[in-house]
């Protein structure tokens, strides 16, 4: 087995890029400033030098027509990865996402499939505003023939990009751009696969479904409540569609109880399908009402007091957890 | 300029002008076929039909190869046909039957065959577009010589997608051939009353792509300006639009009562019928006589006829095809 490498969030993803591109020639970056400007927060930086202009391809600022033919590309042959810089502009390209993109092997019978990636980042804490900052995973989500995966750590940004360039579907690849400094141990391992979550950490009191940034949020939580001893198990599904529902309610059963943690607002949210997925396939385990924590239901502010307030945090999630242990 | 330089091949052989005239035949055929089934209630769904636009969609396939890619549109049948779709499969895909093309499950908007390298029929006006163009970054990548062709209505003119698409093609000098059939109506509502400017062609030429006019009801018009697209796109000469002017004899779906055309204007297009021209042309050359031309027409026919019988016949899917298809 390899030697972990310390990557950053980003790093990790890019090496991810390298790593597949070098591997299958069919694979090509699509998106704005991602040939020699190297990306905008540097997540395709050194790609044009290796791969060219006819595999990492600027766009102009054009998301709908781009991200269509981004489609039109992965049905013939090609496995691109489209990047929408911030995860709001995914608006731009919901038809063809929606319409063509999810639809195309259902369609056709199972005889044509997109093999596409888009990639986007999101994610609140650098005061970018209501524009700038929100992730529509769960949009997505709702989607049949979407896949949606939002990871939380360097080796799992590395390991899902390379999964969901494999895949033979279209997958959305929510970064929080948060996390993109956060630095951990990389192994550039075989490609895993998507759907399988990740128990974080174990505990007998409580489980935390945590997605994306709010496992980091969870895990703080967690070392509070340790020192009061609360032994509280983190679950990060990692891929948010296809869900992987048994460790989930693995995890419930253990613990009989269950908070589920969320930085995108609360209302028909993820958190809402995976209560009533807990509340269904494990409710004689539970000991309290399963209960969940999300973004206020406001677009996200600009002003640095209000912003943090919109969003749960390390103190929300233990504040909640005692209240559910009281 | 070296835009010119490419030479448009030679004037097609007398057989490939009764090939494309066949093929015009069954499109009619098949589209008349489909509506008799819809007004009897066989169809689920909407169904758009292409009668009197067979010029537009045989003369622009009969340019390309089977590596080259096309999109099509919600008025697709034709583009599928002349793709060289099965007829049965076709039919009994627009009935919903386990049998078709797709299993049932697209119908006549959203068949997707790319065994023939077609991106499919579309429900959405301009969706096809950039699946066409995108087909061409593909080859590009590739570095095939395939080309593509996107298929779309006057109605997609005002589409943004169009716009996007046509920029990024010359940019990056794509193979791509932008055909527009512009049959004078978006749904219900005349080209006129929606489309500003003075010149449709405008809208290539401020991209710098090379844009022409063309009697859409003209098969040999048709694949002369097509196949001259199709020859600088494979040089790498990059994307042309090209402008067919036609007529669709039905309304925008079967059961569309037309009370926004006018009679006059209706019955000037039918006389320029481009199956009665192309057949008149084929007569007139000695390519055909007119037990040729029946000949055809019967073949169609029988065709047509043994492809309703298969599709009324065919079975529902079965219930648990349902859930599969979904993913890869």
């Amino acid at each position: 087995m390899a030697e972990p490498r310390m990557l950053t969030y980003r790093e990790a993803v890019l090496d991810a890029l390298f790593a597949e591109m070098r591997a299958d020639p069919a694979v090509m970056i699509i998106g704005e400033d991602v040939g020699a400007a190297g990306g905008v927060f540097k997540q395709t930086e050194g790609l044009f030098a290796e791969f060219g202009a006819l595999r990492v391809v600027d766009t102009p600022i054009s998301e709908p027509g781009a991200f269509g033919m981004a489609v039109g590309a992965a049905m013939t042959g090609m496995r691109p990865v489209f990047e929408v810089m911030f995860g709001d502009f995914m608006t731009l390209c919901m038809d063809q996402l929606v319409n063509q993109a999810a639809k195309v092997r259902y369609m056709s019978n199972g005889r044509a499939g997109v093999p596409l990636v888009l990639r986007t980042t999101m994610g609140t804490g650098a005061n970018l505003g209501p524009q700038h900052s929100q992730g529509f995973y769960a949009w997505a989500a709702h989607v049949p023939g979407l896949k949606v995966v939002a990871p939380a750590t360097p080796q799992d940004a590395h390991d899902l990009m390379r999964a969901a360039i494999r895949d033979d579907d279209p997958v959305l690849f929510f970064e929080d751009r948060m996390l993109y400094t956060a630095r951990g141990p990389v192994v550039a391992g075989e490609p895993q696969t998507l759907g399988r979550a990740r128990v974080v950490r174990q505990g007998r009191d409580v489980t935390i479904v945590a997605i994306g940034r709010m496992v980091a949020f969870a895990q703080a939580a967690a070392e509070e409540l340790a020192r009061e001893g609360v032994e509280v198990e983190i679950v990060d599904p990692r891929t948010i569609a296809p869900l992987d529902r048994r460790t989930i309610i693995a995890s419930v059963k253990r613990t009989h109880r269950a908070l589920v943690v969320d930085g995108a607002p609360l209302a028909y949210g993820v958190t809402g399908e995976i209560a009533s997925i807990i509340a269904e396939e494990a409710f004689d385990w539970l000991d309290a009402p399963v209960s969940r924590l999300g973004a206020a239901n406001v677009p996200v502010p600009i002003s640095r007091s209000l912003e943090p307030l919109s969003r749960p945090d390390a103190s929300a999630i233990a504040q909640r957890v005692r209240a559910m242990l009281a | 300029m070296t835009a010119q330089s490419v030479k448009t091949p030679d004037a097609p052989a007398p057989a490939k002008l009764l090939e494309m005239h066949r093929a015009m035949v069954l499109i009619r055929r098949f589209e008349e076929a489909v509506r008799v089934l819809a007004t009897a209630g066989a169809v689920p769904g909407l169904v758009h039909l292409c009668a009197g636009q067979e010029a537009t969609n045989v003369g622009v396939i009969a340019a390309l190869e089977p590596r080259d890619a096309i999109a099509s549109h919600h008025r697709g049948h034709g583009h599928c046909l002349a793709r060289g779709a099965p007829v049965d499969g076709l039919m009994a895909e627009i009935l919903g039957k386990e049998t078709g093309m797709c299993g049932g499950r697209s119908g006549s908007m959203h068949v997707i065959d790319l065994e023939r390298n077609n991106l499919g029929t579309n429900g959405i006006v301009g969706g096809g577009i950039p699946l066409a163009a995108g087909a061409a970054l593909s080859a590009r990548a590739r570095g095939s010589d395939a080309a593509s062709v996107c298929f779309f209505g006057d109605g997609a003119l005002n589409q943004g997608l169009l716009h996007e698409c046509m920029n990024m093609a010359a940019i990056w000098k794509l193979a791509v051939v932008f055909v527009c059939e512009n049959n004078g109506y978006g749904e219900f509502t005349a080209i006129d009353d929606v489309t500003a400017g003075p010149s449709l062609l405008a809208r290539g030429e401020v991209f710098g792509i090379p844009s022409s006019m063309v009697d859409g009801m003209d098969v040999r018009a048709v694949h002369e300006a097509a196949r001259g697209a199709v020859a600088r796109a494979r040089a790498g000469q990059g994307p042309s639009f090209i402008i067919c002017n036609t007529w669709r004899f039905g309304g925008h779906h079967v059961g569309d009562k037309q009370d926004y055309k006018d009679d006059a204007e209706a019955r000037a297009w039918r006389a320029r019928d481009p199956i009665l021209k192309s057949a008149a042309q084929l007569q007139d050359e000695g390519h055909a006589s007119e037990a040729d031309l029946r000949a055809v027409e019967h073949e169609a026919d029988a065709l047509v006829k043994r492809a309703v019988e298969a599709a009324r016949a065919a079975p529902e899917p079965a219930p648990q095809r349902l859930l599969e298809h979904v993913h890869g």
